[in-house]
C-alpha cells in the first residue's frame, strides 16, 4: 500500500539570558560541575520560583518572529516526573495558557512553498545532566534551570525533507531575533519527531511514535525516512503501530525502541501556585515586537528584488544574520555587492566551515574588507594578492592598505618607477627586443616576466604591457 | 524570675533599660525548658551554647537595640534555620542538619535582634492536627499532659503556653496555628496570605499555608507580627503591602463594630460549652458596643472537601522533591536508581504523609483531575465569594476556633461530627486567604481553653486584633496559666 | 465515582515513586474510599461560569531582573547529600 506520512516536529532552544529562568544562578555552559546553582535549583526545601523577565521577553520575540499570536494571559504548571535530573520532580513548564499560539513559517523544497503551522510555544527549564558509569549516576545540576523554549508544529510535515526545510527555517528565525545560539552541537537546539503514516487518502492519523535523540538535521531527516519505512512494513504485514519513544542510532541507521508510552505517563500537570500569573498588555507586546529585527525570508526577497543578487546567493547570505548584516553593512561602505558577496559566499564561508568559526567570532569587519574590495579596483593589489590580504584580515585583522604596505604586497603603478625599470630590463635583454621586432611574439612574454621578477611580481601587469610596447617602439 | 512574669512590651523595655541583659532572657527560656520539657515535650532541637553565645554577642553590640532585642522566641521545626538541623519532624529530614540558609521570616525577626532558642515540634510536614504524626515524639497539652496540644504547630502553641518562649513562630494550612492556640489557651494568629514570606518554609500546601505568631497576648501577638510580616522579593505570591503598626491601633474601642455570625459555624459538632462561650463572648461585644447577627455562608459546609482535595493534591507535588539525592534520608541497600528512589520516600515519609501523597497524586491524575481538583478550584472561589458578600456588611466574622477542647490523646477519631466541624471552622480561612485569629474564649469543666476566632477582611489585621483585644481585655481567659510546678 | 482498589493505589504510590507494602495499599485504598466519599459532595454544586481559584493572593507579573548571581559554593550544594564524588552528587544505576 502507498502511505502518507505525517511529522509534527518538537524543538526545545536554550535561551542566552545571563541567569537561570526562576533562579539568578548564572546561565553558563563548561563550568565546573553544580556551581552554577543556588539552593532553588537543587530543589531545596522552601525555595521558591523567581522568574526572570528576559526569559519572558525572549519566548515573546521567539513567538513573534514565528507568527504567533502572544498571550495576554499565561500561566505556568508543574509537571511531574521523578527522575535524578529533575530535583522538585516536576518541571515548571506551561500547560494551557502557553505564552505563543498558532504560529507558522514558510518553508521551500525543491522550488515549492509551503506554510508549516504552529500549534504552541511554551516556556519552561531544562533539567540537570546525569552521567552513567559502572558503580552508579552522578548528577550536575548546573543545566537545570537553563531557560527553553519548547516549539510544538503542527503535523503539517509530510517528508524528510520537508523536516529538515522546517528546522533549517526555524532555526535561522530563532537565530535573527538573537534569543539563542541554536547550536546543535552544544544541545542549544533540540529536535524530537513525532511521526505517523497513513494509507494516502485517509483523513484520520495513524498512531504515533516519538523519535528522540536526534544529533543532527540531517538525522531527523534520515531517522524520518526510517521509522516511516518501518513503520509502512508493520502495516503491510497486518501489525499495529504501538506508541512509543524510540531513538534513531546514526550508526546502524536504524529507529530503536526506547520504552512504550501508557499507564505510567501521567504527568499531573496543575498551575504552579509559586508563580503568579502574567498578563502581558499591548504596551508590553509592541515594546518586543519594535526589537525584533528584519527576519530572513524579508530580508531574502530585499536581496534578491533591490540588490540584484541570484536567489542562491541571497539564501546564503541570509543564513545567519551575522553574515547577512555584515554583507549589509561592507555595501553600505562602498563596496561592490558582487564583489562583496562573492568575497563573503566564497572565501569567508570557506574559512568558516573549515574552521568552524562563527563570522562574529573572527577579526575581519566590513570596514576592512570594503577597503580591500576597494584596494583591488583601484589596482592598489591584484585579485591574487587580495587573497593574502584576505587570510590575514581573517586570522589576524586589521587595516588592509598598512598591511599591504608594510608586507610591500602593493602593486607599482607609478609610470615614471616602471619606466625606468622597463629601460633597465630593455637594456639588459637586447637579443630579445630584436626578437619580438622579428615579429616573435614570445619574447614579450619574457620580458614581462622579467620586469616582474624585478619587482617581485607587484608591477601592475596591465602598465607594463603599455609601457614595455611603447619603449620597444622607440629602440 | 520567670518569662511568665512578663509581656513583650515589659520585657522589652527591661532588657532596654538594661533592667534585663539578653544572656538571662536566654538563660530563663533553657532554665523552663529544662524544667518543664520532658513532661510538653515541645521541642526538638535546642542549641544551648549557641543561643547563648548569640545573647552575649547581643549584649555586647553596641548597636540600636532592636525591637525583639533579646526576645526568646521557637521557630516550627518546618522553618529553615541556616546551619541548624530542620526536620518538618520527618525522618525525611531528621538529618537535615546543614540548611543553607534562614527563613525571611526568621531573618526580619533577627534583623530586630530576637533570641531563636529551638526548633519546635510539629506534625511531620504539618500533615495533622494533634501533633501526634511526629516522627520524633508527640507533644503534650500543658493544661493536661494526657491531652494533645492540637497541631499542626502543636510544639509553637505548648512552648508559649508552657512559658518556655514569649512567643513562637507556626504555619497554618488549614488551621495549624489556631487550633493549637485554641487548644492551649494561647493567641494564634494567622494573617493574610502573603503577608509573611514564605520564603524558607517547608511547603505543605502553597497556596494555602500561611506562617503566623502565637504569644500570650493579643498585644504581644500584634507587636511580633509586624517584625515577623513583609514584602519579600524571594517569594512571588509575597504581598506588597506597607505593613501598619498593629500595636498602636490596638486599644481602639469596638464601638460600631459589625459582627457576622455564620450559622455555618455553631453547627453539629459543636459542644454546648464551646456554644456557650460563643454566645458569651458575643454579649461581651454587645456591651462594648458592637453588634452581631447571624448569617449564612451556604458554601462553608463544602470546605472541609474543598480543602481536602486542594491541599492534598498541592502536597503531593511539593513533597516531590524529597527523593534522597540531594539531601534527606536515602535508604540503604538500593542497587536500582528507580528503586533507591521509591523507598527512600517509602522510609522516610510517615503514614499519615504517604496517605495525603497517595490522595493528592490520586486527585491530580487522569480521571480524578477535572472532576475533583478542578471542580474543588472553583468551589474555592465560591467560598470566596460568600466571604466576600459578608464582608461587604461586617467588619469581622466570628465563630469557634475549635469545636470542644482538646482532645485526649489517641482519640481524635472518635467524635466524627466534632473532627468535620474542626475542619469546616478552620479551613475556610486558609481557602480565601483571610486573616484570622484565636483568643482564649473559655475552658471547659475539666478546666481545659478553647477559643474565639475572629476572621477578618483581606490585610485588615488592624482591626482583626482590635476587637481580639478589646475582647480579651475584657475578660480573664488570657491571664490563667497551666500548672506545670515551678516558677508560673 | 468508582471504588479505589489496593490495585490503584499501587499504581498511584508507583507515579508518586513511593514505596509501600501490599497490606499498606489495603489499607490506604480504605482510607481513600472514605475521604474521597466525603468529597463527592461537591459534585453536587453548579459550577458552570465559576473561575477556579488557583493562587492564594492577587499578585501578578511579578518578576526577576536578568541579573545572575552565584549564592553557595560546590561544597555548599553537596553538604547534605547523601551521597557524592567529584563534585557531583552520586546515585544508583538503573538497572532494570
Ligand atoms: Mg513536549
Ligand atoms: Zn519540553
Amino acid at each position: 500500500m502507498k502511505y502518507e506520512t505525517v511529522v509534527g516536529i518538537e524543538v526545545h532552544v536554550e535561551l542566552k539570558t545571563q541567569s537561570k529562568i526562576f533562579s539568578p544562578s548564572p546561565n553558563a555552559f563548561g563550568h565546573e560541575p553544580n556551581t552554577n546553582v543556588n539552593p532553588k535549583d537543587l530543589g531545596f526545601p522552601g525555595t521558591l520560583p523567581l522568574l526572570n523577565e528576559e526569559v519572558v521577553n525572549y519566548g515573546m520575540k521567539a513567538a513573534m518572529a514565528l507568527n504567533c499570536d502572544i498571550a495576554s494571559e499565561t500561566i505556568f504548571d508543574r509537571k511531574h516526573y521523578f527522575y535524578p535530573d529533575s530535583p522538585a520532580a516536576y518541571q515548571i513548564s506551561q500547560d494551557k495558557q502557553p505564552i505563543g499560539e498558532h504560529g507558522w513559517i514558510d518553508i521551500e523544497v525543491d522550488g515549492v512553498e509551503k506554510r508549516i503551522g504552529i500549534e504552541r510555544i511554551h516556556l519552561e527549564e531544562d533539567a540537570g545532566k546525569l552521567t552513567h558509569s559502572s558503580d552508579g549516576s552522578l548528577v550536575d545540576y548546573n543545566r537545570q534551570g537553563t531557560p527553553l523554549i519548547e516549539i510544538v508544529s503542527d503535523p503539517d510535515i509530510n517528508t524528510p525533507e520537508e523536516a529538515y526545510a522546517y528546522l533549517e527555517k526555524l532555526k535561522s528565525i530563532i537565530q535573527y531575533t538573537g534569543v539563542s545560539d541554536v547550536r546543535m552541537e552544544e544541545g542549544s537546539l533540540r529536535a524530537d519527531a513525532n511521526i505517523s503514516i497513513r494509507p494516502v487518502g485517509d483523513k484520520e492519523l495513524g498512531t504515533k511514535t516519538e523519535l528522540k535523540n536526534l544529533n543532527s538535521f540531517a538525522f531527523v531527516r534520515d531517522g524520518i525516512a526510517e521509522e516511516a519505512k518501518r513503520q509502512a512494513k508493520l502495516l503491510d504485514k497486518g501489525e499495529v503501530i504501538q506508541q512509543e519513544t524510540r531513538r534513531y542510532d546514526d550508526k546502524t541507521k536504524k529507529s530503536i525502541l526506547m520504552r512504550i508510552k501508557g499507564h505510567a505517563d501521567d504527568y499531573r500537570f496543575f498551575p504552579d501556585p509559586d508563580i503568579p500569573p502574567l498578563h502581558i498588555n499591548e504596551n508590553w507586546k509592541e515594546r518586543i515586537r519594535q526589537e525584533i529585527p528584519e527576519l530572513p525570508d524579508a530580508r531574502r526577497a530585499r536581496y534578491i528584488k533591490e540588490m540584484g543578487l541570484p536567489a542562491y546567493d541571497a539564501q546564503v547570505l541570509t543564513a545567519t544574520k551575522e553574515m547577512a548584516d555584515f554583507f549589509e553593512e561592507t555595501v553600505e561602505l562602498g563596496a561592490d555587492v558582487k564583489q562583496a558577496s562573492n568575497w563573503l559566499m566564497g572565501e569567508l564561508l570557506g574559512y568558516m566551515n573549515k574552521h568552524l568559526k562563527e563570522i562574529q567570532e573572527l577579526p575581519i569587519k566590513p570596514r576592512e574588507l570594503a577597503k580591500m574590495i576597494e584596494l583591488i579596483k583601484d589596482g592598489t593589489i591584484s585579485s591574487k594578492i587580495a587573497k593574502d590580504v584576505f587570510t590575514y584580515l581573517v586570522e589576524e585583522g586589521g587595516d588592509p592598505e598598512a598591511y599591504i604596505k608594510e608586507q610591500g604586497l602593493g602593486q607599482i603603478s607609478d609610470e615614471g618607477e616602471l619606466t625606468k625599470i622597463v629601460g633597465e630590463v630593455l637594456d639588459a635583454n637586447e637579443q630579445s627586443v630584436t626578437d619580438f621586432k622579428d615579429g616573435k611574439g614570445r619574447a614579450l612574454g619574457f620580458l614581462v616576466g622579467q620586469v616582474m621578477k624585478a619587482t617581485q611580481g607587484q608591477a601592475n601587469p596591465q602598465m607594463v604591457n603599455k609601457i614595455l610596447k611603447e619603449e620597444i617602439e622607440k629602440r | 524570675m520567670s518569662l511568665y512574669q512578663y509581656s513583650i512590651k515589659e520585657i522589652v523595655k527591661a532588657l532596654h533599660k538594661g533592667d534585663l541583659t539578653a544572656e538571662e532572657t536566654a538563660q530563663m527560656s533553657l532554665d523552663r525548658i529544662k524544667e518543664v520539657d520532658d513532661q510538653v515535650k515541645a521541642f526538638v532541637t535546642v542549641e544551648e551554647e549557641r543561643l547563648l553565645a548569640e545573647a552575649k554577642k547581643l549584649d555586647e553590640s553596641k548597636a540600636v537595640k532592636g525591637k525583639l532585642f533579646g526576645v526568646p522566641g521557637a521557630m516550627k521545626d518546618n522553618v529553615m534555620t541556616k546551619g541548624i538541623r530542620t526536620t518538618a519532624s520527618s525522618n525525611m529530614l531528621a538529618n537535615f542538619d546543614e540548611p543553607l540558609y534562614n527563613a525571611t521570616l526568621l531573618e526580619n525577626l533577627t534583623a530586630e535582634q530576637g533570641l531563636m532558642v529551638g526548633k519546635v515540634n510539629m506534625d511531620e510536614f504539618a500533615m495533622g492536627s494533634a501533633t501526634e504524626t511526629s516522627a520524633f515524639h508527640p507533644t503534650y497539652n500543658p493544661w493536661d499532659l494526657n491531652r494533645v496540644p492540637g497541631g499542626s504547630s502543636g510544639g509553637s502553641a505548648a512552648a508559649v503556653a508552657a512559658g518556655e518562649v514569649m512567643y513562637s513562630v507556626g504555619t497554618d494550612t488549614g488551621g495549624s496555628i489556631r487550633q493549637p492556640a485554641s487548644f492551649c489557651g494561647v493567641i494564634g494568629m494567622k494573617p493574610t496570605y502573603g503577608l509573611v514570606s514564605r520564603f524558607g518554609v517547608v511547603a505543605f500546601a502553597p497556596s494555602l499555608d500561611q506562617a503566623g505568631p502565637i504569644t500570650r497576648t493579643v498585644e504581644d501577638n500584634a507587636y511580633v507580627l509586624e517584625t515577623l510580616a513583609g514584602h519579600d522579593e524571594l517569594d512571588a505570591t509575597s504581598a506588597q503591602v506597607e505593613i501598619p503598626k498593629y500595636t498602636e491601633s490596638l486599644k481602639k474601642d469596638v464601638k460600631g463594630l459589625k459582627i457576622a455570625v455564620p450559622k455555618e459555624f455553631l453547627g453539629e459538632g459543636v459542644s454546648e460549652e464551646v456554644r456557650e462561650s460563643i454566645m458569651n463572648a458575643l454579649k461581651m461585644y454587645e456591651l462594648l458596643g458592637a453588634t452581631w447577627e447571624e448569617v449564612s455562608l451556604p458554601h462553608l459546609a463544602y470546605a472541609d472537601a474543598t480543602y481536602s482535595i486542594i491541599s492534598s493534591a498541592e502536597a503531593s507535588s511539593s513533597l516531590a522533591r524529597f527523593d534522597g539525592v540531594r539531601f534527606g534520608k536515602r535508604a540503604d541497600e538500593t542497587e536500582d536508581m528507580i528503586a533507591m528512589l521509591k523507598k527512600s520516600r517509602g522510609q522516610g515519609f510517615g503514614k499519615e504523609v504517604k496517605r495525603r501523597i497517595l490522595l493528592g497524586t490520586t486527585m491530580l491524575s487522569a480521571g480524578y483531575r477535572d472532576t475533583h481538583f478542578a471542580k474543588a478550584q472553583q468551589v474555592r472561589t465560591l467560598i470566596q465569594n460568600d466571604f466576600e458578600a459578608a464582608f461587604k456588611h461586617y467588619d469581622v466574622i466570628i465563630g469557634p476556633t475549635t469545636a470542644t477542647e482538646a482532645f485526649k490523646i489517641g482519640e481524635q477519631e472518635i467524635d466524627a461530627l466534632a473532627m468535620q466541624m474542626n475542619d469546616i471552622l478552620a479551613v475556610p480561612v486558609n481557602l480565601a486567604g483571610l486573616p484570622a485569629i484565636s483568643v482564649p474564649c473559655g475552658y471547659s469543666e475539666t478546666g481545659l481553653p478553647f477559643g474565639l476566632q475572629i476572621i477578618g477582611k483581606h490585610f485588615d489585621e488592624s482591626t482583626v486584633y482590635q476587637a481580639a483585644y478589646a475582647y480579651e481585655q475584657a475578660t480573664n481567659h488570657h491571664k490563667k496559666r497551666p500548672d506545670l510546678g515551678g516558677a508560673n | 465515582m468508582a471504588k479505589i482498589t489496593k490495585e490503584d493505589v499501587l499504581h498511584t504510590a508507583n507515579l508518586a515513586t513511593l514505596a509501600i507494602s501490599e497490606e499498606e495499599a489495603e489499607m490506604y485504598s480504605k482510607d481513600l474510599n472514605n475521604v474521597i466519599k466525603n468529597t463527592e459532595k461537591i459534585q453536587n454544586i453548579n459550577t458552570e461560569g465559576v473561575k477556579p481559584t488557583i493562587y492564594g493572593g492577587n499578585n501578578d507579573n511579578i518578576l526577576r531582573k536578568d541579573e545572575p548571581k552565584r549564592t553557595i559554593t560546590q561544597e555548599e550544594a553537596l553538604k547534605n547529600a547523601p551521597s557524592k564524588e567529584n563534585g557531583q552528587f552520586k546515585v544508583p544505576s538503573i538497572m532494570e
